[in-house]
């Protein structure tokens, strides 16, 4: 099995393995997949929905007699994260949408993962059990007291095996902290702290204390009509606990070192590619609004993704990115239809594979798209129920921009703006990826020769 | 692109054309602002970020509501049109124009 390390695009082909989710009618908008985040080992899997719930698929060991055929994921638990609410203060409705898990790294038998809607966050524990006691003296098998006055002889209870039973509790609720709508969460490196970010301040929590929080950043105005920029993006670097970055819907990324001060309100560095005044337009700044940041495994890079583009900055080079990847530039002919419909606003996120010599982002269409960095190739695929036969190869896609359309293209007008690919997941070590169109969860692998 | 620009043009005219041609983007904000003439002087700005701040605003206010039935015994409460799908301030909701909200109860579909 090779790990994803230096795997050219072009020698790489796709396969697909799994598909969850019905595919009949009766799928209804709770069901649309809102994130999805494999585990620091890849063994786990998880996604969380519009309706709040989510769902944990754990990687099957794999056989010896089937080498061929690489661990699957079946479903290992599924819950009930949030609720919908109604703030009767602020006449607010709160929905239960999971905007994002994250893993925390394991430290022991149990798995712990932060969930989070719109205003608050959740760790949950999901663990086995797999031995009941019995034999208690108080309580017979039914669990039902017994009269103690029947009670003769003493027994010592034992442990015996059952069924395996995987049980998910909130260890912790998190709430009341955020006036604005949470975008973001990110596990520290510390392992004891986490952030959450907003529209306008970002927070730091340690697990153990629910009652308070640090407020880290602030970027509301005293002058809400002096509102120029939001944040929508935040992420703690891999490796350094005292650094974070955030990305704001104007196109830039701060960098800030909790070490400077309390209050991070002034960055340590800023990133920001100049723009030629005479290309502006009335969409510039919308379609400049990074709805994506991660830091690159090994802490030295950060991507972007904004509507049109994936970009890749060196943190030590703040005027401009080092790499520009065109997601989809035939959509800058259509952005008039594109604002109406409200498109021009979708959050597309980004991924680097475990070696981040490849980066992934979603399209339209059911499309999503790889670029590697070091040979510069770039490959468009597709999730459909088409393609979903066991180990089928995916067949690259091709968009037709003008003119001619060759056989096994498809025109720009013929998009799907409905088909969306939002939210996708590299495994942390090998070239299995997880990829959310709408309500199904694709899982494709790597070709295995 | 036509080859006889008249010669009265100005330079800024020449260069406004040119912009619509070549870039794609130009030519879409154009198409935009003549279907809206009245979109924000400020693009991207203010306007988009207080909606996107206000998101899962609901009107309802229980005083209000008791207090237009207390004045109007006999009359009908002002409501919405029929068709109106979002509760806004402008009249006065009632708890039934508010969308139920449940929790849900079914399993998610990939579990299944």
């Amino acid at each position: 099995m090779l790990p994803g390390i230096g795997t050219l695009i072009q020698d790489m082909l796709w396969c697909f393995c799994q598909m969850k989710g019905t595919i009949e009618f009766g799928s209804t908008e709770a069901d649309i997949i809102s994130t999805v985040e494999f585990n620091h080992t890849g063994e786990l899997l998880a996604t969380g929905d519009k309706g709040g719930r989510v769902v944990i698929f754990q990687r099957e060991q794999e056989s010896k007699n089937q080498v061929h055929r690489r661990g699957e994921y079946n479903v290992y638990s599924t819950f009930q994260s949030h609720e919908p609410e109604f703030d009767y203060l602020k006449s607010l409705e709160i929905e239960e949408k999971i905007n994002k898990i994250r893993w925390l790294p394991q430290q022991n038998a149990a798995y712990f993962l932060l969930s989070t809607n719109d205003k608050t966050v959740k760790l949950w524990k999901v663990s086995e059990r797999d031995k009941r006691p019995e034999g208690y003296n108080l309580k017979d098998e039914e669990g039902r007291l017994r009269d103690p006055s029947t009670i003769t002889t003493l027994r010592v209870p034992v442990l015996r095996p059952m069924d395996l039973m995987v049980e998910a509790t909130p260890r912790r609720v998190f709430a009341n902290a955020h006036t604005y709508h949470i975008n973001s969460i990110s596990v520290n490196s510390d392992y004891e702290t986490y952030m959450s970010a907003d529209d306008l301040r970002i927070n730091l929590w340690n697990f153990e204390i629910t009652n308070q929080s640090f407020n880290i950043v602030d970027i509301k105005p005293a002058n809400m009509e002096e509102l120029t920029e939001v944040i929508t993006a935040a992420e703690f670097h891999p490796h350094h606990c005292n650094t974070f970055v955030y990305s704001s819907s104007k196109g830039t990324i701060r960098l800030c070192d909790m070490r400077t001060s309390a209050l991070c309100d002034r960055h340590t560095k800023f990133f920001e590619e100049p723009e030629d005044p005479s290309n502006r337009s009335f969409f510039s700044e919308i379609i400049s609004s990074i709805s994506d940041v991660k830091f690159s495994h090994s802490g030295r890079y950060i991507m972007t993704r904004d509507y049109l583009t994936v970009k890749v900055w060196d943190l030590n080079m703040e005027n401009r990115p080092i790499e520009t990847y065109q997601v989809h530039d035939y959509l800058r002919s259509k952005l008039c239809s594109l604002y109406e419909n409200d498109c021009i606003f979708d959050k597309f996120e980004c991924v680097w594979n475990g070696s981040d010599s490849v980066i992934m982002t979603g399209s339209y269409n059911n499309f999503f798209r790889m670029f590697d960095r070091n040979t510069k190739r770039d490959v468009t695929l597709e999730a459909s129920r088409e393609n979903s036969k066991p180990r089928a190869i995916l067949k690259p896609r091709k968009v037709c921009v003008g003119g001619k359309r060759r056989k096994d293209e498809i025109s720009v007008d013929s998009l799907d703006f409905s088909k969306k690919i939002l939210h996708t997941a590299w495994h942390p070590s090998e070239n299995i990826i997880a990829v959310a169109a709408t309500n199904n969860l694709y899982i494709f692998q790597d070709k295995v020769n | 692109m036509s080859a006889e620009i008249p010669e009265a043009a100005s330079a800024e005219e020449q260069k406004e054309m040119e912009d619509k041609v070549t870039s794609p983007e130009k030519a879409e904000e154009a198409k935009l602002k003549a279907r809206y003439p009245h979109l924000g002087q400020k693009p991207g700005g203010s306007d988009f970020l207080r909606k996107r701040l206000q998101k899962g605003q609901k009107y309802f206010d229980s005083g209000d509501y008791n207090m237009a039935k207390a004045k109007m015994k006999n009359k009908q409460l002002p409501t919405a049109a029929p068709d109106k799908t979002e509760v806004t301030g402008d009249h006065i909701p009632t708890p039934q124009d508010l969308p139920q909200r449940k929790p849900s109860l079914v399993a998610s579909k990939l579990a299944g």
